[in-house]
């Protein structure tokens, strides 16, 4: 059977399509400002470069913040259980996902069939989601696919104490100010996502094999920063950041045509 | 099809009748408390947790900036209020009962514009610390004086020298009214008010207890309403009167097979104080997923104390058994309270509100969710949010919150 995930994220929207288990295409674009034509401009890229035609899909499920926008869907998931679903389509063993996205960020145990039996996601604030890390790429003016990389090379991380994406912008243009080295500050604020996070991530309780998914997994600084913190090496597949479209794919199977 | 009239008959026959008692009550109770300038009487302002029940006795109307913080947080009111108590200089971080309280008695503002102006202030520290210096700035304001009843934290048990403390304090609290009022408490009277809070007590368990059948009759989002009379008005034969015609209704309703949750097929436990402006949202959210929150541990913080009152010796008791209220005690003694209301409701679920303004309610929740989910193998959703403030509440990071729970809930069956 052939089904559908759309993944309306706040900076990304992301749709896969799969046959019975079998990938056969995948999309990604901005979302930019207007999240319902997202959802129908990635869904008929998708079909395109999958070469399926849309009445060969039997199901589609809609997820992320925009699930609601997607008015071409069967139903909606919360990115909660459609991650819980790609992961362990990716991994069967995985029983720990941390997902960072643009806005948020979760945490979310899952069990031997793919079932979350438990999450947490940020409170109300940007600090340790993709959107942190993308306003200190800007105030540091470095390409965000290099900001990672680049603080591997720090012998030094700088301490950033602020737990609040503004206060912290200031503190790092203080450390700039005071010529601390561009690697240094970079790593400091890798450890501060990280800190945040994997404080949530021991509030659910980590239960390795740990795979992490969304768009910052692709950030190998924040990835290796998340692994010293949580003392546990961490998955990153290649379909890391189209994975709630893959989960809600999967879920798409489900429902009763 | 669903027949859309009939849609409408069904959700008019799951409204709650005495509701409409209920609001001429209260509308009754702040007429008279508004009036009491022109009718002669004292007014006095206690905390929600305080004994009013002495204060009924000396014929002084109670009024409680508590319920009055509740108001304004239903009218959708609060941002405004608060936004001009942090223009005074009072931080975004205090309370926002206080907070929105305080901005009020500024420029008589809020819902019902102000409370009426206070004779005296009664502040019993039993449900957080906070009140004391509220109630210290209110006493400067309006230049009245206070009486401050100590509540000593119970960390494992309740010891003599404490309960002592604790009466002591009360016969301090009978010479006060006694000087405020200039006339001595009749003692008669004081024991017929005594046993009618403790009637009013066991009615309103009764009245908590019937959500306990399946279907539930009500929900805790009706009990947030219904509580009103016995925060204000315990120790009253009105409140005894209508929560007897409540707990009635609730009954028939069971016979009747009425239930508040149309297809009720989960059953939660709230936790902590309503979010007061979203009350109705959080309803129609939790109800279209199917899932009734049966019980919680707000509404029935008042009467699980009622065991310890003895209702022929309130003087001696009544403060004793406030000082035991649920969140006056520790984390050990609050899990046996949850583990008791989680069987009696026989739920799925819990369902914590994180709120920036309470502190010691929100306190310890992580540790209780994990004691819950371990000894009880019952999950927990902690929503962050405030009770009045609704800068603090973000609908689609609760939605996501509240369908990733009820996803995970449809997966365990």
């Amino acid at each position: 059977m052939i089904t559908a995930g759309i993944d309306i994220g706040s900076i990304t929207a992301k749709a896969a399509v799969l046959n019975d288990g079998h990938i056969l295409g995948t999309r990604l674009m901005f979302t930019g400002y207007d999240a319902r034509q997202a959802g129908k401009t990635v869904m008929a890229e998708l079909l395109q470069a999958a070469g399926v035609q849309r009445e060969e899909i039997r199901a589609v499920v809609a997820t992320g913040y925009g699930r609601n926008t997607v008015d071409f869907a069967n139903k909606t998931i919360t990115e909660i259980t459609c991650h819980a679903a790609g992961g362990h389509f990716i991994n069967p063993k995985v029983r720990f996902i941390i997902d960072v996205g643009g806005q948020d960020s979760k945490v979310i145990r899952l069990d031997e069939n793919g079932r979350v039996l438990d999450f947490a996601m940020n409170d109300k604030c940007a600090a340790g989601t993709g959107r942190f890390l993308e306003v200190m790429a800007r105030a540091l003016e470095v390409d965000l696919d290099k900001f990672g990389e680049i603080c591997l090379a720090a012998k030094h991380p700088a301490k950033i104490s602020s737990i609040c994406t503004v206060f912290a912008e200031s503190e790092v243009i203080s450390l700039i100010a005071q010529g601390e080295m561009r690697e240094n500050i970079i790593a400091g604020i890798h450890d501060s996502v990280a800190s945040r996070i994997s404080a949530m991530a021991k509030r659910v309780g980590v239960v390795a094999p740990v795979m992490m998914t969304g768009g910052v997994a692709k950030n190998i600084g924040a990835v290796k920063a998340l692994e010293n913190k949580l003392e546990t090496p961490i998955q990153v597949s290649e379909y890391a950041q189209i994975n709630g479209a893959i989960g809600a794919a999967l879920l798409a199977r489900n429902l009763s045509p | 099809m669903v027949d859309p009239e009939k849609k409408d008959t069904d959700k008019e026959s799951r409204k709650i009748k005495s509701v409409a008692r209920m609001k001429e009550i209260m509308t009754q109770y702040y007429i008279e408390a508004k009036t009491a300038g022109q009718t002669g009487k004292k007014v006095a302002w206690i905390t929600s947790g305080g004994p009013v029940e002495f204060l009924i006795a000396m014929d002084v109307i109670p009024v409680y900036p508590e319920n009055h913080g509740a108001m304004i947080g239903a009218s959708k009111m609060g941002v405004g209020l608060c936004e001009k108590a942090e223009e005074m200089g009072y931080s975004r971080d205090l309370c926002s009962y206080a907070r929105s309280d305080i901005a009020c008695a500024a420029i008589n503002g809020g819902p019902i514009g102000g409370l009426p102006r206070p004779d005296f202030l009664v502040c019993c520290n039993n449900i957080c610390g906070t009140v004391m210096k509220w109630y210290e700035a209110v006493s400067r304001y309006y230049h009245v004086p206070l009486f401050i009843l100590d509540t000593p934290f119970i960390h494992t048990r309740f010891s003599d020298a404490a309960k002592r403390y604790v009466i002591d304090q009360t016969y301090e609290y009978i010479r006060f009214l006694e000087e405020q009022c200039g006339k001595k408490m009749d003692m008669d009277r004081m024991r017929e008010v005594g046993k009618l809070a403790v009637s009013g007590l066991r009615l309103w368990q009764e009245v908590l207890d019937t959500a306990a059948h399946k279907p539930a009759p009500m929900t805790a989002f009706d009990a947030f309403f219904h509580l009103a009379l016995i925060v204000t008005l315990r120790g009253t034969q009105i409140t005894v009167d209508y929560y007897r015609q409540l707990k009635q209704e609730m009954e028939e309703r069971i016979r009747k097979g009425i239930a508040m949750v149309p297809n009720e097929k989960y059953r939660l436990l709230w936790d902590n104080l309503p979010v007061w402006y979203k009350t109705r949202w959080l309803s129609e959210k939790f109800s279209s997923r199917d899932a009734c929150l049966a019980g919680d541990t707000y509404t029935s913080a008042w009467s699980g104390v009622l065991d310890l009152i003895d209702e022929n010796n309130f003087i001696e008791t009544g403060s004793v058994a406030y000082s035991s209220v649920y969140i006056n005690v520790s984390l050990d003694m609050m899990f046996d309270t949850l583990k008791k209301l989680i069987e009696k409701y026989d739920v799925d679920g819990l369902v914590m509100h994180s709120n920036r303004s309470c502190k010691p309610y929100s306190f310890g929740q992580y540790d209780l969710a994990k004691m819950v989910m371990k000894k009880l193998n019952i999950p927990t959703l902690i929503l962050e949010a405030d009770m009045v403030d609704e800068r603090s509440f973000s609908d689609s990071q609760i939605e996501t919150r509240i369908d990733a729970f009820m996803e995970t809930l449809a997966g365990k069956r």
